[in-house]
């Protein structure tokens, strides 16, 4: 695999695979020594066009811990804010001799951009483009559930709902094509105006009502983050009706099974669409997520670095 | 393509038994022994290797571990490869006799990468390594302690050493 663009870049098998890595890092970040040799030598550029500390952080540590060299190459405060194109970055950052570029940016299908060029020979990975992907979201989301629900490579039968603004979410959309490959069953559920129709086309089930779709007792609910940022007109009435309507709270948590897991991929909007009790819940794997995301991004630049490419 | 079989299960299952009486010698005794063998072959014929010590010596009980050296490779960008497992008993390599399990030495890189891998969980007293099968051929000052059949091979030549475990059959063919 030299690129991880999207979820659709992977199979069945090379997904296990992954994840299985996955596990293993997740393993050694236990270990009182943490560092790698693996990619000793090799240089990884974080490129985000978009400000997202968690996600820079986590593919920060991640290549520091596999004995990467990082570069953080911040659009705010580099060339990019004075008009240089993708491609000119792209060619400088090849003439730097990056071996990976990590990449955030607002447009859908910029990643696949830059993948597909001939500006550069090292591997792209996707770190969320616009409201198309990002699947190492996804991934470390997978990983969550496998752990929480001792799922094994069987995801069959596991009942996944998803809650919010599905429209703008990169989240959503990685996770449902990931979650449908590994056998999974998915719902989704939020307001008419940030759920897109063509949804169900994916295969998914569509809940324009919380508490319905809660009562196919889903085995992780997970919350997506209302992205003000992205959200050009008023697309629900006000926020004491979002509040009301869909927000993982009050009865909606009370009437949660035992086993339920609550997800997240943060930053939370605490009181907004998910409840500080939600996201302080036993039930709740937010911060193992987090945890998770390193695993996961050890084992993709591991991946993307090795091998024939 | 002509493929022999140089070791049987018989043979297999002999050659584990002297190296488990040759570690025992060379360690004067049961203490102190942690053994570790080196996914994917190398982990089984560990735990062979731990069953016979403990026939041996009944009433001791034997450490055994797996160790995935897939991070220290130094031949990354040759394949992509899935990582394995790896435990360590909690009460870890310091000050122990760790022996090294492996199928087949070759270039002698896997334990390279081994030896950088066993460092990340301590200092051992000593590090002592077993292989099934010594085919020659090395690219690096390694040797082994404990060997079950020192095959000469032609570089060209493949070992491939096939264990129930794994392979369903217990068997050590070369071809060309």
């Amino acid at each position: 695999m030299k690129h991880l663009v999207s979820i659709k870049d992977l199979n069945i098998d090379s997904a296990i695979s992954l994840l299985a890595s996955s596990q293993e890092l997740a393993l050694v970040n236990q270990r009182q020594v943490k560092k790698l040799p693996t990619l000793r030598g090799k240089t990884v550029v974080n490129l985000f066009y978009e400000n997202s500390t968690r996600t820079r952080i986590s593919f920060e540590i991640a290549a520091k811990r596999l004995s990467a060299d990082v570069i953080n190459f911040d659009a705010s405060t580099s060339s990019l804010s004075k008009g240089e194109s993708l491609k000119d970055t792209a060619l400088t950052l090849e003439a730097l001799g990056a071996d990976v570029i990590v990449m955030r940016h607002p447009m859908s299908g910029a990643a696949q951009r830059l993948a597909s060029s001939d500006w550069i020979r090292g591997s792209v990975i996707n770190a969320g483009d616009g409201s198309h992907e990002h699947p190492t979201q996804a991934l470390l989301d997978a990983l969550t559930m496998q752990q929480r629900l001792d799922l094994g490579s069987n995801f069959k039968g596991l009942k996944v709902l998803i809650v919010g603004d599905i429209l703008h979410s990169r989240v959503a959309r990685s996770n449902i094509f990931l979650l449908k490959l590994l056998g999974a069953e998915v719902s989704v559920a939020g307001p008419e105006t940030l759920v897109p129709i063509e949804i169900s086309k994916l295969g998914v089930t569509v809940h324009h009502d919380f508490d319905q779709a809660l009562a196919d007792q889903p085995n992780v609910v997970m919350m997506l983050r209302v992205q003000a940022e992205r959200m050009s007109k008023d697309l629900f009435p006000s926020a004491s009706s979002y509040v009301k309507f869909w927000s993982l709270g009050g009865h909606r948590l009370a009437g949660l099974g035992p086993e339920v897991v609550i997800m997240h991929p943060g930053p939370m909007n605490r009181g907004f669409e998910i409840s500080a009790e939600a996201a302080d819940d036993p039930r709740s794997a937010v911060l193992q997520q987090v945890t998770n995301g390193l695993a996961v991004r050890m084992a993709v630049l591991q991946t993307t670095l090795s091998g024939g490419n | 393509m002509t493929d022999r079989t140089v070791l049987s299960e018989l043979d297999i299952l002999r050659a584990l038994k002297r190296i488990a009486h040759e570690i025992l010698e060379a360690n004067s005794g049961p203490e102190n022994l942690l053994i570790v063998g080196i996914p994917t072959r190398g982990a089984p014929l560990a735990e062979r290797i731990s069953k016979i010590l403990k026939e041996i010596e009944p009433g001791h009980s034997f450490e055994s571990g797996v160790l995935d050296i897939t991070l220290y490779r130094d031949d990354q960008d040759a394949a992509s490869r899935q990582l394995g497992h790896t435990s360590i008993p909690v009460s870890g390599v310091h000050d122990k006799t760790v022996v090294l399990v492996d199928d087949v030495l070759f270039s002698g890189r896997t334990i390279r990468a081994a030896l950088d891998a066993l460092t990340e969980f301590g200092r051992p007293r000593q590090v002592k390594l077993a292989v099934l099968v010594d085919r020659g051929h090395r690219e690096l000052p390694i040797r082994p302690d404990f060997v079950g059949k020192n095959l000469p091979t032609a570089i060209s030549e493949h070992v491939a050493v096939n264990l129930v475990e794994i392979d369903g059959v217990d068997q050590v063919v070369i071809s060309e």
